[in-house]
């Protein structure tokens, strides 16, 4: 059985690097485009602010897996065909953006409307006022939340398996139907999952910790 | 593009979606059934234990909601039979997975509930002489389920949508009917357009009446 398992390392590990490169891209491109809509819903004129409310609401109201499947096999339906890598790519990065616009709207909102007042008064333009007053006191209440996010955007990468993309769940599956050890390999697998996504949350506390002292 | 929309074949196969979305439910309903029991008891236990057992109900804490649940449904499934003499259907097995599943994250919610329960109610408590039992089952308990009321309707939300990966063994619920449709008609665009709206719109019907029930036992200040 060890032997088995130690033969099907390598493969594991290449499953491994794909779960963590699609959980990265995830990450980094629903950040900027959660933080571009986030500030569109709280500053944005109504239409935007709909806007985006409405694509926030409807991407958290379904389940990953069904946006997942709508991407994957409807976009080629109406005439765009994405690498299936790709499909799932973007239908994660639909699921994170809305994360990351509701951490940010709760962040910014945290922060006091004297904060923005004041800087108006002293006549700095919006752009000032985000970049020197709002977001650095708002950064402090993104990054924990944020941070322990990025566990979601780990544990959904693991659906791409059912696209046939072979990360990490689609490894262990694809290495017990050669070997037939099921139960070493799922809590192999479990383990894997749980490092990372363990050592994020550890972080992600210990931040909320140290801002913690910080009053309003 | 070019792509006309035709809902005529998922409205001949809409029993499929709509008993896939009763399902849904009664396996939400069973699991975070079975999941308060679990999160009852493991955080009552919790806050009176020594620390063995906190540190053994922590780790299954942090184990299961740090490892994705598409995982532990096929662990459950595929892994647990090979190794313990049981022999269950797939349905079974999701549920006995999703309750383990919202135990976790329940046990979090009940203990912060449990601690958040002032200090004076169980000192009234005791002041009229009541036994621990009594102080617990009589005070200690209803005032923490006003507290963590909101907490449950959105874990019950959330487990609603998690059954969704059910699927991925086959369980007919609301994501397989979607499936099989798509599968079958080549409807695609809308079949998960009609099960959108269906996961929308039961989402949110659920979320506004238990507000309503929250509002109803909103915690007295």
């Amino acid at each position: 059985m060890l032997t088995q398992i130690a033969y099907a390392l390598p493969f594991l590990a290449q499953g491994f690097a794909l779960t963590l490169w699609v959980s990265l891209l995830v990450v980094v491109l629903s950040l900027i485009a959660g933080v571009l809509l986030g500030v569109g819903l709280v500053y944005g004129p109504a239409p935007l602010r709909w806007a985006v409310r409405i694509f926030s609401d409807t991407i958290r109201g379904i389940p990953i897996l069904v946006l997942m499947f709508f991407v994957y096999y409807g976009l080629p339906a109406i005439g765009l065909h994405l690498p299936s890598f790709w499909a799932a790519v973007l239908a994660l990065t639909l699921f994170k953006t809305a994360q990351v616009i509701e951490y940010l709207r709760g962040a910014v909102g945290s922060i006091p409307k004297g904060q923005s007042e004041a800087a108006m008064a002293i006549g700095l333009t919006f752009r000032q006022r985000l970049a020197y007053v709002i977001f650095p006191q708002a950064f402090r209440r993104f990054l924990p939340p944020w941070i322990n996010g990025v566990t979601d955007a780990v544990k959904g990468s693991a659906l791409v398996s059912l696209l046939g993309i072979t990360d990490l769940m689609q490894a262990i599956n694809q290495v017990i139907g050669r070997t037939y050890e099921a139960m070493p390999l799922y809590i192999l697998g479990a383990l894997i999952y749980f490092a990372v996504n363990y050592a994020l949350s550890l972080a992600s506390r210990r931040l909320e910790r140290r801002f913690s002292f910080i009053r309003e | 593009m070019g792509y006309a929309l035709n809902f005529n074949l998922i409205w001949r196969h809409f029993d499929k979606l709509w008993g896939g979305l009763l399902l849904s439910l009664e396996l939400a309903v069973i699991s975070i059934a079975i999941g308060i029991v679990i999160g009852l008891v493991l955080a009552v236990w919790y806050v009176s234990a020594g620390r063995a057992v906190r540190a053994a109900i922590a780790a299954y804490v942090e184990f299961i909601r740090n490892v994705p649940l598409i995982l532990l449904v096929y662990l459950v499934f595929y892994g647990l039979p090979t190794v313990v003499d049981l022999a269950y259907s797939a349905q079974t097995s999701f549920i006995l997975t999703l309750s383990v599943y919202s135990g976790a994250y329940l046990v979090e919610v009940f203990r912060s509930g449990l601690e958040a329960v002032p200090r004076g109610q169980l000192d009234a408590g005791k002041a009229i002489g009541l036994t621990p039992w009594q102080r617990l089952v009589h005070v200690r308990l209803p005032t923490m389920l006003r507290i963590t009321l909101p907490a449950l309707s959105n874990t019950f939300i959330s487990l609603f949508k998690d059954t969704s990966i059910a699927s991925v063994i086959s369980v007919p619920e609301l994501t397989y009917g979607a499936q099989w449709i798509n599968f079958n008609t080549f409807r695609i665009v809308e079949v998960y357009l009609v099960t959108t709206a269906m996961y929308l719109f039961t989402g949110y019907a659920l979320l506004f009446a238990l507000r309503l029930v929250e509002r109803r036992f909103r915690a007295a200040r």
